[in-house]
């Protein structure tokens, strides 16, 4: 029963940066009114005989001129320069089609890709199956999208697996300036990749990505409680024996030095669905100076 | 008693006006409804109301297939209801039949008029509703079901879509129909409301019912869809409640 709430604990000065548009958090559900304050209906809500109601089930937010609603269920609706992971599932003679969770697949052409590729010759540097980090580029109104793989940190994942949350719950999973994401790196030595469309993919020993896996479930479970850094890492210490026999010396540190390099890099928070969350319980950056 | 496959009729309204299970003539059955039951599907809910037994699972919006189906300014909804063979008493013959078809299509046209199709085009929009167990009202529990899914799967809609079956039994006008009343009873009046509008998305009726008792039946109903409207929301609320719902360790 841990409510966690520890008064002057946050404090980095990073707490304003996130601007958050005033207005409460409240759960609305669909067809239920909203009062618009005279703001103009945005996405997650409809206007129909003057008055304005929420069309998905997700948080309530004012930013003028616009009432929306954050949604807190449902796939990934993409938007441009997102980092993504997604899982080739076609292969044509000029591009790939992408499943990265959206409604509709994700065209990559050969040419958004850092590789010679020549025509019809597509199938020799991705196959149905393979995972890839990509990033949206550009997106139209029949719900078209399109991803490249030229930029840094994207490209083809090799090995690893993918575990799938909700594209909602990525804020949590990789944490204030990606500390708890780092945490998880720290603690199991895997290397983890985080999309903006909640696929993540984990690379390491079994047990290293048995724990990562865990950890995904008990963020996804407890993601609006507090106290949720201080349950991962309890979980990642209570775990800790099974697979280092390490020292009883925390880990942080020597896990830092056993890191593997970082792979295609995660994907920073985004600001908005970040305010979605309460305010995550800043957690004892490891290694912070 | 309580034998469905008995000739004789049962007595379906005692003196004292009460239904066979004890209920008054406008008390809905008791209704659980579990939100997010499935994890493979972008949506789900478990319903259990009286004693049916459904479950909804809502996959969406995604590709078409086949591909010729799809359509280019909005989302299909491909509805499909389906009933388990150990759902009823006597086994059911699995599969499709004219009487799942002819549900799935009223439940999936329901559907079209309150989700925002136009929102994901050429994409589907597919709802799956299983009956795992059936005492009459089956249809409006799937849609209950498949409403709850929907919301689940983020999906865009006008409003929830509650659904009740009111009927006529022993000559009085009564909500929410069990499997005795419904076999042995006048009418069967099921119906779909959007609260919000008050509109009817789904109405149908079997049996016989006067001009006057089919008003009468219309007003109880929606009345009762309201009831249940309440009760998906609370499920909707406590599924996705923000504040601390009391840790474990």
């Amino acid at each position: 029963m841990s409510r966690g709430h520890r008064p002057g604990h946050r404090g980095r000065g990073r707490e304003g940066s996130s601007s958050s548009p005033s207005g409460d958090r409240t759960l609305v559900l669909p067809g239920e009114e909203i009062r618009a304050h005279g703001l103009k209906p945005g996405p997650g809500t409809y206007r129909t005989g003057g008055k304005v109601y929420a069309s998905v089930l997700g948080l309530l937010a004012e930013r003028p001129p616009l009432v929306h609603v954050i949604p807190l269920s449902g796939r990934y609706i993409p938007k441009a320069s997102d980092t993504v992971i997604g899982t080739v599932t076609d292969v044509q003679g000029t591009f790939w089609l992408l499943d990265i969770g959206a409604p509709r697949w994700a065209p990559l052409h050969m040419t958004g890709t850092p590789w010679q590729v020549d025509v019809g010759e597509t199938e020799r540097f991705l196959r149905v199956g393979d995972a890839v980090v990509v990033q949206v580029e550009s997106l139209d109104p029949t719900g078209r999208i399109g991803v490249t793989m030229n930029g840094e940190g994207l490209g083809k994942l090799e090995g690893g697996t993918i575990v799938t949350i909700t594209p909602a719950r990525v804020p949590r999973v990789v944490g204030r300036n990606g500390s708890m994401i780092d945490t998880i790196r720290q603690y199991t030595g895997a290397e983890v990749a985080v999309g903006q469309n909640g696929r993540v993919w984990i690379n390491g020993t079994p047990e290293a990505i048995h724990r990562v896996s865990e950890v995904l479930r008990i963020i996804e479970e407890n993601a609006q409680h507090s106290g949720l850094t201080e349950r991962v890492e309890s979980y990642l210490r209570s775990t800790e024996s099974t697979d280092v026999q390490g020292p009883e010396e925390p880990p942080r540190e020597h896990a830092h030095r056993d890191a593997p390099p970082r792979p295609a890099g995660p994907v920073e928070p985004d600001e908005e669905s970040e305010d979605v969350e309460d305010e995550p319980t800043e957690p004892e950056a490891p290694g912070e100076p | 008693m309580g034998n469905v496959g008995a000739k004789e009729v049962p007595v379906l309204l005692s003196p004292e006006g009460l239904r066979i299970d004890g209920r008054k003539l406008n008390e809905l059955r008791p209704i659980r409804i579990q939100v997010g039951a499935l994890h493979n599907a972008d949506g789900s809910a478990f319903v259990e109301w009286g004693a049916n037994k459904v479950m909804a699972a809502v996959y969406g919006p995604r590709e078409v297939h086949p591909r010729h189906l799809q359509q280019s300014n909005k989302a299909v909804i491909q509805c499909k209801y389906n009933m388990a063979a150990f759902a009823v008493d006597e086994r059911k013959r699995p599969g499709l039949d004219r009487r799942s078809q002819e549900i799935s299509k009223v439940i999936g046209e329901a559907f079209e008029s309150v989700v925002f199709a136009e929102e994901y085009p050429r994409t589907s929009i597919d709802i799956y509703i299983e009956v795992l167990q059936a005492n009459a009202g089956t249809r409006c529990a799937g849609i209950v079901a498949a409403s709850m899914a929907l919301a689940d799967a983020g999906i865009p809609m006008v409003d929830l879509l509650p659904a009740v079956a009111v009927g006529k039994v022993a000559g009085k006008i009564v909500l929410d129909l069990k499997k005795e009343e419904d076999n042995f009873g006048e009418a069967d009046l099921p119906m779909a409301l959007v609260p919000q509008s008050g509109r009817l998305v789904l109405l149908q009726m079997e049996g016989h019912m006067t001009e006057d008792e089919l008003a009468q039946a219309l007003d109880l109903g929606v009345q009762g869809c309201r009831d249940i409207y309440e009760k998906m929301k609370q499920a909707l609320r406590e599924r996705y409640a923000t504040g601390p719902i009391g840790g474990s360790a």
